[in-house]
């Protein structure tokens, strides 16, 4: 897998959670959940999904920094050494 | 002989649109199985059957609009003959008339219609559904990628942008999904303002200990393990419920109809041009938290996938909105009729609160009710909210299942 592999993962998995968002209107470096509206239970059900699709362990104490989708596809690509 | 009819999945439902049938006549069926799919202006619901059987003849065709309560099948008891159950349909036939569709068939039915029953139904989000509609794809022309090969938007946009003549459906509905779903949300609440006398209450619940506790069970956590507080504070909604328990029932026929267990109706938003539904999670009291975190995640991913049954629409005892993460400071609901009770939640957010007469700063939610004065007041009301704050304050004790 490489990056744009990957992005299209986190976008697709998200796009999933919130199906009326246009995600090429999201703005990277700034907090997701500002951009998207995403409460605890979608937030935790993306991760999942993410985990589930990735096969990357996300350990609770990691998730909350995970806040822009630049940290979000940086973490994964180190957790799968890509 | 047992009348299977098409059930209310709730106040704002008075009709249905039956999309398949997923038994044909001659198959056996098992208390509690799904036997067909009705839309309804919110989403696809799998309608299950309460008895066991054998499915006589199905009466209503795939593609009817048919009122609540509708005779859409028939199934033979056991020991009962063809010939018996035969002579019963049609003396009911002839006794009741006959229910009118109140749209017809569209003019050129689903393929899945016709087609022998599949062994797993096409889930279709609803979103995806909606967004058929407004660009009048067919989805029966259209491949799933979703999961469990789910249609979702997106395979929806795909088809759209990939025009074949065979994708294109039937012409414009009069409303759109998102206009129909806006009138029966906008009828049951108009109803409910009308006939439930309502009162409303609102208590500060304090939640350091709540918050530190689960900050200490996620600490050594996968992230597919998490403990929530939204599922934490349906279970002390459950808890103190078992203490008043005229908040927990139904409002029929002019009396208050307890109910059979505690469950909790869980407002969840249909995000996609709007509106919501309250499935029921059920049996809360009794449940740990590690199992209501992943019943509502559940529930949530399911809601927004199309793929809810019809007695988690139908079951709700109570119904529990947590507008919490919106940033809302407190909600004072709208009770669903026939409750007679909800229960609203707003944003922990951390406030100064005084401890042992020093300010600290801690998190703090707004706990409300709103109830139906013709079963409960005031007080009995701010019973319920008292023992709530108190469930709260003891979340190792509250988070555990009991046998």
């Amino acid at each position: 897998m490489n990056q744009d592999e990957l992005k299209r993962i986190v976008l697709d998995e998200l796009t999933a959670i919130a199906p009326e968002i246009d995600t090429s209107t999201l703005v990277a470096d700034k907090p997701l959940r500002n951009q998207v509206d995403l409460d605890s239970v979608d937030w935790l059900n993306y991760l999942v999904a993410l985990h589930g699709k990735l096969q990357i362990a996300i350990p609770d104490a990691d998730a909350a920094k995970l806040t822009t989708l630049d940290k979000l596809i940086a973490y994964c690509a180190q957790k799968l050494g890509i | 002989m047992i009348e299977f009819r098409l059930p209310s999945l709730g106040a704002d439902m008075d009709e249905g649109k039956l999309l398949e049938w997923l038994v044909k006549p001659g198959d056996a069926v098992k208390k509690g199985q799904i036997v067909c799919v009705v839309d309804t202006a919110k989403a696809a619901i799998d309608v299950e059957c309460w008895h066991d059987g054998v499915v006589h003849a199905l009466l209503t065709e795939p593609g009817t609009t048919i009122p609540v309560g509708t005779l859409m099948a028939a199934l033979r008891e056991s020991g009962e003959s063809e010939a018996q159950a035969e002579e019963r349909l049609a003396a009911l036939k002839a006794k009741e008339v006959a229910p009118k569709a109140i749209a017809p068939p569209p003019a050129a039915p689903r393929v899945a219609a016709a087609a022998p029953v599949a062994a797993a139904r096409q889930r279709i989000s609803p979103a995806a559904r909606r967004r058929a509609d407004e660009l009048h794809i067919d989805l029966a022309q259209v491949a799933g990628s979703g999961p469990d090969g789910a249609i979702t938007i997106l395979d929806v946009e795909a088809a759209a942008r990939a025009p074949t003549p065979a994708a294109k459906a039937a012409p414009t509905p009069p409303t759109t999904r998102a206009e129909e779903m806006r009138k029966v949300i906008a009828a049951a609440m108009a109803r409910s303002k009308r006939e439930i006398p309502h009162y409303y209450l609102a208590e500060d619940v304090p939640l350091a200990r709540a918050s530190a506790w689960l900050a200490e069970q996620n600490a050594g956590r996968d992230i597919t393990e998490r403990l929530l507080t939204a599922p934490l504070l349906l279970k002390a909604v459950a808890v103190a419920l078992e203490r008043t328990p005229e908040l927990n029932g139904y409002w029929r026929n002019g009396a208050f109809e307890p109910g059979a267990g505690i469950h909790l109706g869980v407002a969840i938003s249909l995000r996609a041009g709007g509106g919501l539904v309250a499935p029921a999670l059920r049996d809360v009291p009794r449940k740990d938290l590690d199992t209501l975190t992943h019943e509502l995640l559940d529930l949530v991913k399911r809601t927004r996938a199309g793929s809810l049954k019809s007695s988690e629409l139908s079951d709700a005892t109570i119904t529990v909105t947590n507008l919490g993460d919106e940033g809302v400071a407190a909600v004072f609901g709208v009770i669903y009729p026939p409750q007679v009770a909800l229960v609203g939640f707003g944003r922990a957010t951390v406030r100064p609160w005084i401890v042992d007469e020093e300010v600290r700063a801690i998190p703090v939610v707004t706990a409300s009710l709103a109830a139906d004065h013709r079963v409960s007041d005031g007080h009995r009301g701010g019973l319920f909210l008292a023992a709530l704050r108190d469930a709260l304050q003891d979340p190792e004790q509250l988070a555990k299942g009991r046998p």
